[in-house]
């Protein structure tokens, strides 16, 4: 079993969610065009992920492993995301407005992100303990922030150039910065192991 | 057989939803609130639902193309307090002055509160009407002529050039038409429909429509109709159909025996494509006052064309002179108005009294 320190940096560099495993990339290809909604989109995936994969475990071991139902994992998953999101959205909107509105319609777009889905899959193929799960899941999710944070910088950036052929515009020119990315996040590897 | 992971799954399903219905008990906003229109108009509002919803629920109909999905950004309304902050969805369709002024998409503005608004007085006025077809005709190859006869309410107040949403079943939109009837028909309403392949209502109207069809729209909207105040000399320019509510200007003050000149340009890309020219003809030949000229862009060798070619502001440069006395009413596409406010503003007309419906 890996240390946890060493399941919070392989999550970021070597493991990286967006750029290793090429998850969530609608939303860094659709609200990746400056810094401040990148920003948005990020904390709130890091948020949801958190909340839901410490929601998702218990009910795994605690409720699925029991009833000889792991069969079941992908689906209670889903329900139980997109109805904790929508939990979230109500507490959040009754006891922390400012944070409600910053969020906005980030947090509902989220609950279908695969991103989601995929840290509360791993955490039960890898066989966490939950400590390890809240590690890994706020790993994750920082990873993904990192990935959408600099995507959105590496794209102000080129705004303000502005020759991108026509051809590539928009999406065209976020495939080639990502593949640039994960490219270079290669170089990290054999640095951390899961 | 195991039947535990169906009773599992049956189980984490009720759940949830327990979990959240107590939640929306609990945390949900049920108390009732009240709209405030104008500060004249009250409406008490329970449960939780978006303004354009409460307010269509009671018979307030605010021009919405979308049907509240936010693509539209038909629905404004000033919001004087109670709304909430802006939201991302709404800031593509408001300028900066709209934001400070307050204005809001009334589709994403959630009443969660005690809400004020301010509506122009004649959208209080909006109804919906429900019509039968009455009439279902070929004007050109691709425009159509709809009459419909009105069932409830069973007649219809609008000026001349204003329009109306029909309602489009299955897709759930609206989509404007201007009025092409004179005001003075208050029983039955017509309408000139071009067929644009792949739209929403134009299909549903050209291809699945029939004689003796129930159609709801409301209406009517718009602040493009005739000044009935003013006495000046007109200028109407319109393209394909864009003829309606200059069809209809002109009926009304026909009725009136033409107290007013009209000049009326019509542009049209073959012979084939021009409609109501015998009744306008008709109208040139009773009342002096009126003069229709039609001008063809692609006239065929077919059509023994005598008449202007070119576009239609061409023919207008061409006939008319000094116009800072005149007013000027345009409807057609977008880039035909764009030369129209051109060649009318170079001799001399206002462009304040240049009234233009865009579609």
């Amino acid at each position: 079993m890996p240390s946890t320190l060493n399941i919070f940096l392989a999550t970021i560099l070597t493991h990286n969610i967006a750029l290793t495993y090429i998850l969530g990339m609608c939303p860094i290809i659709g609200v990746s065009k400056n810094i401040s909604t990148a920003v948005g989109m990020g904390v709130s995936v890091v948020f949801v992920i958190t909340v839901t994969s410490l929601i998702n475990w218990p009910i795994y071991h605690l409720i699925l492993v029991p009833t000889g139902s792991e069969v079941l994992a992908l689906l209670v998953f889903i329900l139980t995301i997109a109805a904790s999101v929508q939990l979230l959205e109500m507490l959040l909107e009754k006891f922390l407005p400012t944070l409600y509105m910053a969020f906005g319609i980030f947090l509902p777009l989220i609950t279908v992100n695969c991103t989601v889905l995929a840290v509360s899959l791993f955490m039960v193929l890898r066989e966490y303990n939950l400590t390890q799960t809240a590690v890994f899941s706020l790993g994750s999710s920082l990873g993904w922030l990192l990935a959408i944070l600099l995507v959105s910088g590496i794209r102000e950036k080129l705004n303000l150039v502005g020759d991108v052929p026509r051809g590539l515009q928009g999406a065209g020119i976020v495939m080639i910065i990502l593949g640039t990315l994960a490219l270079g996040f290669m170089g990290f590897s054999g640095m951390v192991d899961l | 057989m195991n039947l535990m992971p169906i009773i599992v799954m049956g189980a984490v399903l009720s759940a949830l939803t327990l979990i959240l219905a107590v939640a929306d008990i609990f945390l949900g906003s049920h108390g009732e609130k009240v709209i405030d229109i104008n500060n004249t108009k009250k409406i008490n509002i329970t449960g939780e639902d978006t303004l354009l919803n409460c307010l269509s629920a009671n018979k307030i109909f605010i021009p919405s193309a979308c049907g509240g999905k936010s693509t539209c950004g038909h629905c404004k309304v000033v919001v004087k307090c109670g709304g909430g902050e802006i939201l991302a969805t709404e800031k593509g369709f408001l300028t900066n002055k709209e934001v400070k002024e307050g204005v809001r998409l009334a589709c994403q503005v959630k009443v969660k509160d005690n809400i004020k608004i301010s509506l122009p007085d004649e959208l209080l006025e909006v109804q919906e009407y429900t019509a039968t077809v009455a009439a279902l005709d070929d004007l050109t190859s691709d425009i159509k002529l709809l009459r419909l006869d009105l069932i409830t309410p069973k007649a219809i107040r609008f000026k001349p050039g204003q329009y109306v949403q029909i309602f489009v079943p299955g897709y759930e939109v609206f989509r404007a038409y201007s009025v092409a009837s004179p005001p003075s028909m208050t029983n039955s309403i017509e309408f000139t429909i071009r067929y644009i392949p792949k739209g929403m209502c134009t299909t549903f109207i050209h291809k699945a429509l029939k004689v003796g069809d129930k159609v709801k729209f409301t209406g009517p909207y718009g602040h493009f109709y005739l000044d009935e105040n003013s006495e000046r000399p007109i200028i109407c320019i319109a393209g394909g159909a864009g003829m309606a509510p200059i069809r209809s200007i002109v009926y009304h003050l026909k009725e009136q025996n033409m107290p007013r000149k009209i000049s009326y340009y019509f542009g049209a890309r073959t012979k084939k494509d021009l409609f109501f020219v015998d009744e306008l003809k008709q109208i040139e030949a009773d009342f002096p006052n009126f003069k229709y000229r039609a001008a063809l862009s692609e006239p065929t060798p077919q059509d023994c064309w005598e008449g202007d070619t070119g576009f239609v502001t061409d023919a207008v440069k061409k006939y008319e002179g000094d116009l800072t006395e005149h007013e000027a009413y345009l409807c057609g596409p977008p880039p035909m108005l764009d030369a129209a406010v051109k060649v009318l503003t170079a001799k001399g007309l206002n462009e304040k009294r240049v009234l233009f419906d865009k579609f």
